[in-house]
């Protein structure tokens, strides 16, 4: 099996936003606090894009990196999680990630700078799996109920796809070659320079679509 | 002897400059995803514990639930 994996198609994403209200309502996540959101580029103007975005459970973590107490660990499928027993809430993790997913819950114990809450992958945290201690800090664990993460099998449009990178990138690769367009998954120009994805700042030649 | 001497104190000293490991390691231990709770209420096209079967049924979930182009052709 390969790494697990978000990927959202900004053709399909209507910014409905039902991944933000699925994964609030699934995992309790307190007020406040928002795990996933979605994203709009040009809100209002037609044309505009929008994208969910939650922790992208990068292979090569920031937030790993930097943190001071070393909270987060990798599990085998490449899900990023953190221990909030370790996590000392300093927010540097904050800072590192370039998606915005650490988030600071501002009620509870440690006030208004609560321990790092951020998108699990539905994978729990180091409690065991399904139990009552598990849900109240990290909230389910639908993996290891051999179920995908709540955001993307809510996605009324199927925008937001998760799951096996090999199996995701096959639906995506699948959808685009139907379609004829929408490659450029939004941000890869930028993150990753590729020709392929289209670079930022490039007119693109005459009747090239999107 | 002061030769074995010496060499004993320059290996002793030189074991002072050694770094200490840098790599990024937590202490924090899961348990693997395919183990399952434990419990009913799970999706039952799995067997709690292999890991073949959870892989399989993962795969299989994400292309009926997330493909809509096996679900509609």
């Amino acid at each position: 099996m390969a790494r697990m994996k978000f990927v959202c198609d900004a053709e399909r994403c209507i910014e409905c936003n039902g991944c933000v209200t699925a994964c609030k309502n699934e995992h309790e996540v307190p007020w406040g606090v928002n795990r996933r959101r979605v994203v709009t580029l040009n809100d209002g103007v037609p044309g505009e894009k929008s994208i969910s975005v939650a922790c992208m459970h990068c292979s090569d973590a920031p937030c790993m990196a930097v943190c001071p107490v070393n909270c987060f660990y990798r599990t085998d499928e490449g899900v990023v999680l953190h221990d909030k027993d370790v996590c000392i809430g300093c927010g540097y993790c904050s800072y590192a990630c370039p998606f915005g997913a650490p988030q600071f819950p501002s009620q509870g114990t440690f006030g208004v700078r609560g321990k790092m809450d951020k998108c699990t992958f539905c994978a729990g945290g180091p409690e065991a799996n399904g139990s009552q201690a598990e849900f109240e800090k990290y909230g389910r664990n639908r993996l290891a109920e051999g179920k995908l993460p709540v955001c993307a099998e809510m996605c009324s449009t199927k925008a937001l796809i998760a799951g096996d990178g090999d199996v995701v990138a096959d639906i995506f690769r699948n959808r685009v070659l139907r379609r004829g367009k929408g490659a450029e998954v939004w941000g890869w120009g930028t993150a990753y320079g590729s020709k392929q994805a289209g670079q930022p700042g490039v007119t693109a030649p005459e009747g090239a679509k999107s | 002897m002061k030769k074995i001497i010496f060499t004993v104190v320059l290996v002793a000293g030189l074991s002072a400059c050694g770094d200490q490991p840098q790599a990024l390691e937590t202490s924090t231990k899961d348990s693997a995803a395919y183990t399952g709770t434990g419990k009913a209420f799970v999706n039952q096209d799995w067997k709690q514990g292999d890991k073949a079967s959870w892989e399989s049924q993962l795969k299989a979930r994400n292309q009926y639930g997330q493909n809509d182009y096996t679900r509609m052709n």
